[in-house]
């Protein structure tokens, strides 16, 4: 519900932290692309909303190791469209632009986009049930309209799937997550910051109430000469990925290396499988072989019924991406 | 020299006011000491409010009443009859506020009135409400099960006629088949919500700017219900942000401000969300069961068509979804039917070409699967089954139909010849393509209407009726005809609409409000150039002593003798010798006479639609890639907005095929994707190029101007169209709409 609530710009992320942690209901604001929907929906309250869009993290800057950071308040677009960007990450650029519309993307900024919510349906009405949003109220997604919904890793609690696109091409490029504490400054993996419900499906990430994400740092290695990203979906173009995948490999004499495969729209997260990854290394890049990964990664998916297409679409999206990684096609 | 503007590309008179935000919408429209409401909606499908607990909202700052069954005012006239519309089916009507019970999910229970929206939006949320739920059906496959045939139905609804014997001659067809074809059910989401501002003038004193397709409908919902006299109440509607239909019935945002404002004797505004935008009328689902039997030569022998439609468990809305079955194609055996599934949901409301929508979509597939099974062209079928006359009605000819004109000049521009007919045989990178088409039909009715013409002192000349423009081009065509009329530059000439206070008009729906204004502005100019030339010819020494009406002409302010143009006199020298600053007339035709006339006619609308989709046959995505849409609708006045028209048509058209669906939770009875991101409609990306062709087109007894309107014909027939490229590409026959990617991953 749109309460009254009050409003500070946090100069720095200490202090955004510090601001943060004076009540439970403090919250940050990026692009406000997903918060304001949620207060308006009635879904959530807010105490203070404190803007961290002016603390100087909308920078994208390259570090000596040849990886790049890029700071939490760079927008979607700036980020798609940075030259160096779509010369050393195209995949990354490309991931972006599959996702929501310029309108949004030129609001939206890279840590929101990590920390938006699910599209799950019934999360946004508090007519229905929902563990995210109310936990222990229940799941009807489970028996209800659940043709968007996870295939992977989801649990009793919850079957919500992150709809990124942006996470899912940054959990297969390896990128690592800064995250200022109230105490301390903090660097994790990217695969390790978003969660599984388990039992606790309000939980989407590892983030604590009172920490915020102040960048994202991208390993020199970015698949340029390999990639793809596909992702299937109800409309061309603004709509959620029903399933997806951000691809990346090192192509020697015909064989595969080091290969990279994350899916999106399938879990609570994108989806990393090493197994699938090892599977291929070494071997040709042929159709077989994909599906045979594709096979692997989609080992144990489990439909609720409407979602059950998902499983076959997913291999199909994964066999797409690693062949069109072969001479970076880009999906139309 | 000014050209005429009927028949030329002309710019919408109403343009600049949209593109500058000067158009001002119901939302809009202010007054000091306005009050904001805001809607409570249910939360059950079909039970009873057991509390409803609204302390903590009424202690929010600058919250004056919350309205709910709880306390009403008396002044509602609570019966039936009075929530009567001019678009209400047959049924028990719904009733805001009226009592405990809940009829359907979503429905409106209370109403917070504040000083601020904000406030009022905050308190709405703080209202408590318990609930005892009863046991509901929500789904249309399972209500199926007890269809039943309609007791009265809907205004316009016509039970679907059969002939010969469809059973006999289907079981002995050389080449057959049957199937099911089902259609969702979609919301209208126009862009503007609906909302009404009442202005509060004092007891029983109200002007009211309403969204609505017709202000006189509101304004005789409203007196009705709250027994308020005509005179007193002004319902306004200068701008419409897109109807689609929805606006046809007054909602309940109209009901509970009016309620409002009279009770507590202020102004006040409601405006509904986007989610409420789903909790009133919808297209109803449909469930056709079809048969076609042909002889080996492709002549049609048999149809049946058999329709199981949605509507709500106190409405009986009824479309007409079956019977184009029985006009479209020349067949002696037919057999129809359609019967009603009853559901807890609201009742279905008109959207876009109502029944032809749905019915089309399922005889121009089956006619598409018939054409495989011949080995036979498909518009070589359509031709060979080329109804000449109207055989659901008495034979008689049709008023007009280039039809055939419209296969044959829209598969050219197409390039239909190059079809292969046998799918999966064309590819474009990963994609498969495919070429489909079909037919379309829709009516061509003319409605008595009301002008009122008047000139005035500065040379302009005002058109006005209580009519719509609902992003139609209505006030264009309006402006175009009457400039014609008088040999005026269309910028001396106003049109006026969407004012209960002007001439009588009818709801603006069925696509006959362009072949009914046209038709009345002529009358309405006629009447008042006759007053006007009377006056000049018995002017003192008038130049035209001599000169008789038919053998005058109006141009440029000046009514001149035809026959010798130096015999003229100024318009405004007739305004000085009548010694009055303005002069109007307000005519109509004689509906008893317009009826008589247009009786021995069946009169409609035809259309061939050409799609070209690509397949990503693996991911179950589809996008169409071109489409060419030939439409015979007589004469165009206004190719730039009729195109539109189509072009409107045709996009939502795909989306019917291709994305939209109300996502049902049958353990709630609710609505799941109630929200513009979640309720998906086609978007830039999914439509390629989209070529309109309008054919040539006589006919004199649709209207004046052989006008047939534009509003409908544009969807009919294209979202068979895509599903049937999309057969052709891939070789999948999806028989439920939307086609979907899970749906094609499923069949792959």
């Amino acid at each position: 519900m749109m309460s009254d609530f009050s409003f500070q710009r946090a100069k720095t992320p200490k202090e955004a932290v510090i601001l943060l942690g004076l009540h439970k209901d403090n919250k940050v604001i990026g692009g406000g692309t997903n918060l304001l929907d949620m207060m308006k929906e009635g879904m959530t309250d807010s105490h203070e909303i404190i803007d961290i869009n002016r603390m100087g993290l909308n920078k994208i800057i390259r570090n000596e190791d040849g990886g790049f950071l890029i700071g939490a308040s760079v927008t979607n677009t700036d980020l798609a469209y940075h030259k160096e960007i779509e010369k050393h990450y195209p995949l990354l650029s490309k991931a972006i632009l599959k996702g929501a519309s310029p309108q949004i993307r030129n609001m939206a900024t890279t840590a929101g986009n990590m920390l938006q919510r699910t599209r799950c349906y019934y999360f946004y009405d508090t007519a229905t049930p929902c563990n995210k949003r109310n936990p222990g109220s229940g799941c009807p997604a489970k028996t209800g309209v659940n043709h968007i919904h996870a295939i992977l890793g989801a649990s009793e609690s919850c079957i919500a799937v992150h709809p990124s696109d942006m996470c899912v091409a940054l959990a297969a490029l390896d990128a690592k997550v800064h995250i200022q504490g109230a105490k301390a400054e903090k660097i994790i993996p990217f695969v390790a910051f978003h969660k599984l419900p388990g039992n606790t499906p309000h939980l989407d990430n590892i983030l604590a109430h009172d920490e915020i994400i102040t960048g994202v740092e991208l390993p020199a290695n970015g698949f340029a000469k390999h990639h793809a990203y596909v992702k299937a979906r109800e409309r061309n173009s603004y709509a959620f990925a029903l399933a997806s995948a951000a691809v990346g490999y090192e192509l020697n004499d015909n064989l595969l290396g080091d290969v990279r495969i994350a899916l999106g729209g399938v879990a609570h997260k994108p989806w990393r499988n090493t197994e699938a990854e090892i599977f291929l290394k070494g071997k040709l890049p042929t159709k077989d072989n994909f599906r045979k990964a594709a096979e692997i990664i989609l080992e144990g998916a489990r439909g609720y019924g409407q979602n059950d297409f998902k499983i076959e679409l997913a291999k199909r999206v994964v066999v797409r991406a690693l062949e069109m990684a072969i001479n970076n096609e880009v999906q139309l | 020299m000014r050209e005429n503007y009927i028949g030329k590309a002309t710019n919408r008179v109403d343009g600049p006011l949209k593109v500058t935000g000067q158009a001002k919408f119901a939302a809009e429209f202010t007054t000091s000491g306005l009050l904001y409401g805001v809607v409570v909606s249910g939360e059950i499908a079909k039970g009873k409010i057991d509390s409803l607990d609204d302390s903590e909202a009424l202690k929010v700052e600058g919250v004056h009443k919350v309205f709910s069954h709880k306390n009403r005012p008396d002044i509602i006239h609570y019966i039936n009859k009075k929530h009567e519309d001019q678009d209400s089916p047959y049924g028990e009507h719904f009733k805001p506020f009226y009592d405990e019970k809940i009829l359907f999910n979503q429905q409106p229970i209370a109403l917070v009135v504040a000083e601020t929206f904000e406030a009022a939006r905050h308190a709405s949320k703080l209202i408590k409400i318990k609930y005892s739920e009863e046991p509901f059906l929500t789904d249309m496959q399972i209500a199926r099960l007890e269809a039943k045939k309609p007791d009265k139905g809907k205004m316009g609804w016509e039970k679907p006629k059969s002939r010969g014997d469809a059973e006999k001659s289907f079981a002995s067809a050389e080449v057959k088949f049957e199937n099911e074809y089902t259609t969702s059910i979609n919301t209208h989401n126009p862009m503007e919500m609906f909302a009404s501002t009442v202005i509060y003038h004092g007891p029983g004193k109200l002007t009211i700017y309403d969204k609505t397709q017709g202000v006189m409908n509101s304004l005789g919902y409203v007196c009705n219900i709250f027994d308020l006299k005509k005179d007193d109440v002004q319902v306004l509607s200068p701008y419409v942000g897109g109807g689609f239909g929805s606006g046809l019935r007054p909602q309940y945002q109209l009901m509970l401000a009016t309620m409002a404002a009279l009770d507590m004797k202020q102004s006040v505004r409601v405006v509904l969300t986007r989610q409420q935008m789903f909790s009133f009328g919808h297209r109803p689902g449909s469930i056709n069961t079809f048969k076609l039997g042909a002889d080996k030569s492709g002549a049609l022998t048999s149809i049946y068509h058999h329709v199981v439609q949605e509507t709500s468990m106190f409405e009986e809305y009824t479309e007409n979804i079956a019977s184009w079955s029985g006009v479209a194609y020349h067949c002696e055996n037919v057999d129809l039917d359609h019967k009603l599934a009853h559901v807890n949901l609201y009742t279905p409301l008109d959207m876009r070409a109502p029944g032809a929508a749905s019915g089309m979509f399922a005889l121009e597939c089956g006619l598409d699967e018939l054409a495989l099974k011949l080995n036979m062209d498909p518009i070589e079928l359509r031709l060979k089954n080329f109804a000449v006359n109207d055989q659901a009605h008495f034979h008689r000819p049709h008023a007009s139909n280039e039809l055939k004109a419209c296969y044959i000049e829209g598969a050219e521009k197409f390039g239909w010849s190059k079809r292969n007919s046998k799918p999966r045989s064309l590819k474009d990178g990963r994609k498969f393509v495919g070429y489909g088409m079909a037919g379309g039909m829709w009516e061509a009715n003319r409605q008595a209407i009301q002008v009122m013409a008047a000139y005035n002192k500065e040379g302009k000349l005002t058109v006005s009726s209580a009519s719509s423009d609902m992003g139609t081009g209505t006030y264009t065509i309006m402006a175009q005809m009457a400039a014609d009329s008088f040999g005026l530059h269309i910028d001396q000439v106003k049109a006026m609409i969407g004012d209960s206070k002007l001439p009588e008009a009818p709801l603006s729906g069925g696509s006959w409000t362009a072949a009914s204004l046209s038709h009345g502005v002529i009358f309405a100019c006629d009447k008042l150039k006759k007053t006007l030339f009377d006056s000049a010819k018995g002017m003192k020494n008038s130049p035209l002593s001599k000169s008789t009406f038919e053998g005058s002409v109006f141009k440029e302010g000046w009514v001149y003798d035809k026959t010798d143009l130096t015999k003229k006199v100024s318009l405004l020298d007739i305004l000085k010798h009548e010694k009055k600053d303005e002069i109007t007339e307000t005519d109509g035709e004689n509906k008893i006479m317009g009826m008589i006339k247009q009786m021995p006619y069946s009169k409609n609308t035809h259309a061939a639609v050409f799609v070209e989709v690509k397949v990503d046959e693996d991911l179950g995505m589809v996008e169409v890639t071109k489409v060419v849409s030939a439409v015979a609708a007589g004469k165009i006045l206004n190719p730039k907005t009729a195109r539109s028209q189509i072009l409107g048509g045709v996009v939502w058209g795909i989306s019917q095929a291709l994305h939209e669906t109300n996502l049902i939770d049958h353990n709630f009875g609710r609505i799941m994707n109630h929200s513009l991101a979640e309720y998906h409609i086609t978007v830039q990306k999914d439509v390629g190029n989209i070529e309109v062709i309008f054919i040539d087109e006589k006919d004199d007894v649709t209207s004046k101007m052989g006008v047939k309107g534009l509003g409908e014909i544009g969807i009919v027939g294209t979202a068979a169209a895509v599903a049937n490229a999309i057969y052709n590409a891939i070789g999948m026959r999806i028989r439920e709409l939307p086609i979907t990617p899970d749906k094609l991953i499923r069949a792959t």
